[in-house]
């Protein structure tokens, strides 16, 4: 017999997402919104986390299929602890991008999400690369992902600089995440911003009656 | 198979389209309306160089995206009502009078029509205004943008707009948007043509490629 199920309820949660990282004078930022949706209609978390830790100063950022994320990330973060024993030392975030590139390519058929690695490390300082689906791998100043990064490539085009302080980075990402979140219907929530710098990680988050406000709004 | 090895050129087989970036804004006192060149017909660049920006009337005109066919004879009909409506008025017809006769048309062959029409202009009732026509739905808006690559700038416009902008801010305001979406659109590119619509008439421009602006990776 033909049972009618919602949409929501045979595709899985995903994070259909916004997801950003923009290097800045001294480190790298990286922001997602808090949205975790089933389909299209249903909000299945207001306040998922989409910013993975695999290691002191690496973080993950998580878009598409939320189970494929959290599979490929626990395997990632249990890989790189093993290699900085191995080492001796923090691992590059050039390690960790490639650990995540190598998972994502050996399994591009069964996988659905896409990966943004950031992070600090002694030998290039911050960094920033892009594993999308189908397992490229590439270096950037900035990126953004996500279903609702479509709507912003054109603020963070006109607006990104080289070089930003902190204040300006930090200004630049609630902007672009408050933008795509004003016209992307599966992202929304808050703002979660992790700033990773030589010193360490810190986490700032806007709630949603914080954010700046735009046209329409 | 070598059918596989050289598939055929999709403009052989596909529906052209103008997928496309146009973009109509309000300043103090009137209106700007830009748009992208490219017209496609799958991946294929069918014309490098057309206008979008269709009179409708003296001080109204209409950017036009979706199937090319289809957005052209809903000009080109529009542009003949407003003719006659302006003879039986004995005088200029307002902008919204243009936005409702697109609309009629969009409403009444939505399922046969496949396109998408942004009127803007002036008159001396209202100045300058903006009217989106999205499948028969009219709305006024003081800015309205359209076609695949007016996606990628939502963003940017939801920054940047305000109101009040004076003329030379507003066309500066359109040729960014529109160089940022054909930066991103593959469906866009070429030009960038610009109509601006005051009290004193209607200033046309096309500003080339190698003098657009240049952002990010560019």
């Amino acid at each position: 017999m033909d049972r009618h199920h919602p949409y929501s309820q045979v595709n899985g949660v995903s994070t259909g997402t916004t997801i950003l990282a923009v290097k800045f004078n001294g480190g790298v930022i990286i922001g997602s919104d808090s949205r975790a949706s089933m389909g299209e209609s249903y909000v299945s978390s207001k306040t998922i986390n989409k910013l993975i830790q695999v290691h002191d100063r690496i973080f993950c950022c998580i878009a598409g299929s939320l189970a494929d994320a959290q599979a490929v990330t626990k395997m990632a973060k249990f890989q790189l602890s093993f290699h900085s024993i191995q080492m001796e030392s923090p691992p590059l975030v050039k390690a960790a991008a490639s650990i995540m590139r190598e998972l994502c390519y050996s399994n591009k058929e069964e996988l659905r999400a896409g990966f943004i690695t950031a992070g600090w490390d002694r030998k290039k300082g911050p960094q920033i690369y892009v594993v999308s689906l189908g397992g490229m791998l590439l270096s950037q100043p900035f990126t953004i992902g996500g279903s609702g990064s479509t709507y912003i490539y054109g603020y963070v085009d006109a607006k990104f600089k080289p070089d930003m302080t902190l204040e300006e980075a930090t200004q630049f990402s609630t902007n672009a995440l408050a933008l795509a979140m004003g016209r992307d219907n599966v992202s929304g929530g808050v703002v979660h911003l992790v700033v990773i710098t030589e010193a360490g990680v810190k986490h700032i988050v806007v709630p949603g009656d914080e954010l700046p406000k735009f046209h329409d709004e | 198979m070598s059918e596989e090895l050289f598939p055929e050129p999709g403009w052989l087989s596909e529906e052209v389209k103008t997928g496309t970036t146009i973009i109509a804004v309000t300043f103090d006192g009137g209106v700007v309306i830009g748009s992208d060149s490219r017209v496609s017909a799958g991946e294929s660049v069918v014309n490098r160089v057309m206008n979008k920006l269709s009179p409708l009337h003296d001080k109204i005109y209409c950017a036009l995206s979706g199937s090319a066919a289809d957005a052209q004879t809903i000009a080109e009909i529009v542009n003949y009502q407003l003719d006659v409506h302006s003879i039986e008025v004995e005088d200029d017809p307002l902008v919204c009078s243009a936005a409702t006769l697109v609309k009629n048309i969009s409403y009444k062959y939505k399922e046969e029509l496949s396109a998408h029409l942004i009127v803007a202009g002036w008159d001396k009732k209202g100045g300058g205004q903006v009217y989106a026509t999205l499948s028969g739905l009219l709305t006024k808006q003081p800015f309205a943008i359209g076609g695949s690559g007016s996606f990628y700038i939502n963003g940017f416009v939801d920054a940047e707009y305000k109101k009040n902008m004076t003329k030379r801010e507003c066309q500066e305001f359109v040729v960014n948007a529109l160089t940022l979406a054909m930066g991103r659109d593959g469906s866009s590119g070429g030009v960038a043509y610009v109509v601006t619509i005051d009290k004193d008439g209607t200033e046309e421009k096309c500003v080339l490629g190698n003098e657009l602006p240049k952002f990010f990776d560019e």
